[in-house]
């Protein structure tokens, strides 16, 4: 019987090695034996120790990490895309799996059964040279990752500093050079336009004959030692010092100490007698073994692919981990994280106008929502945003819309890809309700303001908290100018806010226990987010718009802000403050021992000391409803 | 018993109606995630459910989260009914040369095939009663499996704020796009049936996140 099905999984299949190797014949039997297996996020293939599966497996679709894990060690070893092979494993050896793979994001993958393909491959030496070669060259590189334990027995990797450093150096291609006749001036010209620190002296082959950097120029022209036209030849250091292409970031390191230098020549042999290929710098060595903001930041600004803004993404986790196990400040933390995390956003945006067709039509501006918005997300969440374009004619909205939708797709999508789930409830600039012109969102927040229903509350918690992240920040500005004009002319949307404010009351009951929830999946758990974090951060909402202040987002810096403007005041707002920062620590180490968002707690796992320390935090919340509850008059309304 | 008698003197059914039949029993104790799914889908002349016929049917099974390929279904059938507007859509020339059964046929392995699974399709009316006018062309009852349709289950997963504004049909490009479903083999019956058994686990996750769906709930209509 014809199976239309498996010829199209064939299609696939031929365009990614091993199986571009196999004759049609052949692979079509093997697509006819193939498994479609759908994965959610989070979803586990197969663990390590488990009895290896009769079948090796490809990804379709999506991402899938495997991890290694041992004790306290979880490391992500290697992330698969499209078209990579995983799981190969039963093609070695009856031993259990070394790894644990699950789905980074939703997936789809084929398994494929290991007869049907070990009887089309085993006869072409070319397809198992493909797969030893793969196994045994690179212990970093895709297919090979998983067996990478089995082969070098006494190499085991459990912190990923080891795995970086036998990555491959990811060094500047096609770098900056100047020929031996130039003079200083010409090459210092070049430095400029090109914004870089060094260039290479090449000879009439290309190959590398001397290197000049800013410090060269510093100590040798303009101490007045040399002339600024005097032959770059005079000026440069040399002979170079030599890698080869593939080198591993601790061999480049290696070199750079033993030489006292920063700067690495890659020729095509890794001698100076072959042509120049690229120039290694100390930044890129820093830039994979780093894990400082200034570095995670730099190498965000300069990722060209979502690949290497998710890797980045990942390096500010475990940054993360480090600060909250050095008690550092949390407010410092979520500093850092936001910057990150909003360097994220911009990196992704200015990527995604690149894939675009054409540049946008008129101006815009991107904004963070929800936590993102206040800054205070450390975490992988949600992605909460939205889009304002500058107004256009009518006739010209409707395309206008259209562009910057599929723009805020492109983004979007980038970002899930790089570990921010999709908003559930779709609250994303490329749903045509979030991507709107300035008028058409200036209208929208009256609407909310003017006509509060319970639609408008539920969204104005994520709205009302929004920042800039990119663009023009003159639409913001604008738009923020008509919120705070249109909160001038009510009160009732106030009252509102703060009944939605209070109707979680405090979390502790009537004889001093935590309420827990009370049914559903998350029966006896604490919901710390919205039982203790969320209160706090609605009330801390409404009173900073009902005082008309601007741009002040983050959760502790407006009760700051307040303690400053009602002195009566101080001591209870700055308890509030207090109590978010511990709050929020609180549920950023519980996410991070369970690999979630940390907000839902087992009560049962803490020690007494924690409860302790959690309920002195309630008592702010409970003095802070009552405060809103006077000023905003909200006894007899609801 | 008695109601079991007095229905087989009524007519006499060919065997395999009633191997189709016995199937259905105890639907509701298997849970969602361990019941056999087949998600499938028709080619037809046109969309007039008297006039016209039946073309291909393709079909996948499955069970959890995975789909077998060789256990998907793909019947081509001898008609003569012969509708040249809609031969474009569906490249389904009457001299193409792909092995022909007959209706009869075709509707005897396709109701072994699906047994008592809960039947999967988009636009799902459409279907059922291209099928049910082939059964009832060969003096069969009607089909007896429950059906998903993927549109309806979509607008289930949708976030409350949005439902006022839900679109009413959702065209199986409209749902491969906002699912992210890559569109392989549109416009053929297996194609379009494995692309729905796709859209339809997507959407079953989203609507899932707790773990504790039912039965209820899921066949809703």
């Amino acid at each position: 019987m014809k199976n239309s099905i498996a010829e199209r999984v064939g299609d696939f299949l031929k365009r990614y090695p091993p199986f571009s190797l196999i004759k049609p014949k052949n692979l079509i039997v093997i697509a006819t034996e193939v498994t479609i297996i759908y994965l959610e996020k989070g979803d586990t293939i197969f663990k390590k120790e488990e009895a290896s599966h009769n079948c090796i497996y490809v990804v379709r679709d999506g991402a899938i990490g495997l991890h290694y894990e041992k004790g306290e060690v979880h490391e992500i070893m290697n992330i698969h895309d499209k078209g990579d092979v995983f799981g190969l494993q039963p093609l070695i050896s009856n031993d259990p799996y070394q790894l644990t793979a699950t789905a980074n994001e939703e997936s789809i993958v084929y398994a494929i059964p290991v007869a049907p393909f070990q009887s089309a491959t085993d006869h072409s030496a070319k397809i198992q040279k493909y797969l030893i070669t793969a196994f045994a060259s690179n212990i970093y590189a895709p297919y090979t990752s998983e067996v990478a334990d089995k082969i070098f027995v006494d190499y085991l990797p459990n912190r990923s500093e080891d795995i970086v450093n036998f990555q491959t150096a990811n060094y500047t291609k096609n770098p900056i050079t100047c020929g031996e006749r130039s003079t200083l001036k010409t090459a210092a010209k070049k430095m400029c336009t090109h914004k870089i620190g060094c260039i290479i002296v090449v000879d009439s082959d290309n190959k590398p004959v001397g290197i000049i950097t800013n410090s060269d120029i510093k100590n040798k022209i303009a101490t007045g030692l040399f002339p600024i036209e005097t032959s770059v030849k005079n000026i440069m250091s040399s002979p170079v010092i030599t890698g080869k292409k593939g080198l591993t970031v601790a061999d480049g390191q290696l070199q750079m100490i033993k030489n006292n230098i920063g700067h690495l020549c890659i020729t095509k042999d890794g001698t100076v007698n072959s042509k120049l290929v690229g120039v290694l710098t100390h930044h890129d060595v820093l830039a994979t073994l780093g894990n400082s903001p200034t570095v995670i930041l730099k190498e965000i600004k300069r990722a060209k692919r979502t690949k290497k803004l998710r890797g980045a993404r990942l390096k500010a986790n475990s940054l993360l981990k480090r600060y909250l196990e050095q008690n550092i400040p949390i407010s410092h933390i979520i500093n850092v994280v936001s910057q990150i995390n909003d360097a994220v956003s911009i990196r992704a945006i200015d990527l995604a106008i690149n894939k675009m067709p054409s540049p946008p039509p008129v101006s815009f501006s991107w904004l963070a929502l929800g936590s993102q918005g206040r800054k205070e997300q450390l975490l992988f969440t949600d992605q909460d945003n939205a889009l304002v374009f500058d107004n256009v004619p009518e006739n010209q909205y409707e395309d206008t819309q259209k562009y910057f939708l599929e723009l805020a797709r492109l983004v979007t999508k980038t970002l899930n890809k790089i570990g921010f789930e999709y908003c559930e409830a779709d609250m994303m600039a490329s749903n045509p309700e979030w991507c709107k012109s300035l008028s058409e969102w200036q209208n929208q927040f009256k609407d909310w303001i003017l006509k509060p229903d319970e639609k408008a509350v539920l969204l104005s918690s994520i709205f009302f908290d929004y920042s800039f992240v990119y663009g023009n920040r003159e639409l913001i500005n604008k738009l923020t100018d008509t919120i705070y004009k249109t909160l001038g002319e009510t009160t009732l949307f106030y009252k509102f806010l703060g009944s939605d404010a209070i109707k979680s009351p405090s979390p502790l009951g009537f004889f001093r226990q935590f309420l827990i929830e009370q049914d559903g999946e998350h029966k006896e758990l604490f919901n710390i987010k919205s039982r203790a974090i969320m209160p706090l951060v609605d009330a801390a909402r409404l009173l900073i718009l009902s005082k008309q202040i601007r741009d002040v987002n983050n959760t502790s810096e407006r009760f700051e802000k307040l303690a400053h403007l009602e002195p009566q005041n101080r001591e209870l707002y700055e308890s509030c403050s207090y109590a978010f920062k511990a709050l929020t620590k609180f549920k950023t180490k519980q996410g991070l021992l369970n690999n979630n968002s940390g907000k839902l707690i087992n009560l049962e796992t803490l020690m007494k000391e924690e409860k302790l320390k959690l309920r002195r935090c309630f008592k702010p919340i409970q003095e802070i409803q009552e405060v809103l509850k006077i000023r905003f008059d909200l006894k007899n309304f609801m | 018993m008695v109601f079991k008698w007095f229905n087989r003197s009524k007519k006499d059914y060919p065997d395999f109606w009633i191997d189709y039949l016995e199937h259905f029993e105890n639907f509701y104790k298997t849970p969602i995630h361990e019941t056999r799914f087949v998600a499938f889908d028709t080619e037809t002349t046109g969309f007039d459910r008297k006039k016209d016929r039946v073309l291909s049917v393709g079909a996948v099974a499955f069970t959890g989260k995975s789909i077998p390929v060789n256990k998907s279904l793909e019947l081509y059938l001898e008609q003569d009914v012969f509708n040249p507007e809609t031969v474009e859509i569906h490249e389904l020339i009457k001299s193409s040369p792909v092995e022909r059964i007959s209706e009869l046929e075709a509707i005897k392995i396709f109701l072994d095939y699906i047994k008592s699974s809960v039947l999967i399709a988009h636009h799902a009316n459409f279907d059922r009663t291209m099928i049910n006018e082939i059964l009832s062309r060969h003096g069969l009852g009607h089909l007896k499996n429950r059906f998903i349709d993927t549109g309806t289950l979509f607008n289930k997963s949708k976030h409350i704020i949005y439902k006022e504004n839900l679109k009413k049909h959702y065209s199986l490009d409209d749902l491969c796009l906002e699912l992210n479903v890559p569109k392989v083999d549109r416009h053929t019956a297996s194609g379009d049936a494995l692309i729905t058994a796709i859209v339809f686990l997507k959407t079953l996750s989203r609507l899932d996140k707790r773990k504790n769906l039912k039965w209820s709930y899921l066949l809703r209509t």
